[in-house]
């Protein structure tokens, strides 16, 4: 029996607007709902204030940066400071190619709103299948 | 916002519910209780070491809002040049109200808000003692 190793979900979380948010309960209800026993994360700013153990992560686990916004703070973060990503989601793309706006706050996501968490959601759990599946190539 | 403007830098912990409260008092303080005087900016930005976010944080006066105790947002504003006018931590406040029990992470529960709405008072009065301040 191969035993998978578990997959690292880590979001940017971006403060600055609302794509940072549906990065964050998109990731959350992946690691809640979605993937619970395959997956793990980890606070991104850890990164930089924390110590061997934190840069350990990507090395540890193939990890999926999810970023809010073209910045890619996930993706360059885990980069810089631990290892190459296996995969990456990059909400903003997402929403320009689904032809979707972003929400209006970045606190309180309405109905519509968390329609479009569901399905970035959903993109994060295709991503990690695909990660998986070459598990056992 | 002005060059001496008072930036709010919240966590973005994602592991357990303080992380999630200290960005919803944050954001409680920037879109309505301080709105205008006071603004926020992502954390992930300063992991980077992105050269925009760490000249803001180096001219503004910066409160941090902690989740837990590794308080990643004071360090990364201290790394990155920042000085620390106020700090707060979740955990703190959790202490000070042990009858609150927040436990959702993805949507705060009805105890993780009021804790985020005692925090956000809270952050809103250091606000205005630091407006009152010189810079």
């Amino acid at each position: 029996m191969t035993i998978k190793p578990k997959i690292g979900v880590v979001s940017c979380s971006g403060e600055c607007c609302s794509l940072g948010t549906i990065s964050r309960i998109a990731t959350r209800k992946v690691l809640e709902d979605l993937k619970p026993r395959e997956t793990v994360t980890i606070c991104l700013p850890l990164f930089l204030a924390g110590d061997a153990g934190e840069r350990n992560f990507a090395r540890k686990f193939p990890t999926v940066a999810v970023d809010g916004c073209y910045k890619l703070c996930t993706k360059k973060a885990i980069e810089k400071y631990s290892a190459k990503i296996a995969s990456t989601i990059n909400v903003e793309a997402l929403l320009d190619e689904w032809e979707l706006e972003p929400p209006v706050s970045r606190r309180e996501l309405t109905m519509k709103d968390m329609e479009v968490v569901a399905r970035i959601a959903q993109e994060i759990s295709h991503h990690i299948d695909l990660l998986e599946d070459g598990f056992d190539d | 916002m002005s060059e001496k403007s008072i930036l709010i830098i919240p966590c973005s912990g994602i592991g357990k519910p303080f992380g999630t409260i200290s960005r919803d008092a944050t954001f409680r303080v920037v879109d309505d209780l301080r709105k205008g005087k006071t603004e926020t900016d992502c954390l992930s930005l300063l992991v980077t070491g992105d050269e925009e976010a760490i000249k803001k944080i180096q001219l503004s006066r910066c409160i941090a809002v902690d989740g837990c105790s590794l308080e990643c947002a004071r360090k990364n504003i201290e790394i990155a040049g920042g000085k620390i006018a106020a700090h707060f931590r979740v955990m703190d406040f959790l202490r000070e109200n042990r009858s609150l029990k927040p436990r959702q992470i993805t949507i705060l529960d009805d105890d993780g808000t009021t804790l985020s709405k005692i925090l956000a008072k809270k952050i809103a009065e250091k606000v205005d003692e630091l407006g009152d301040l010189q810079f």
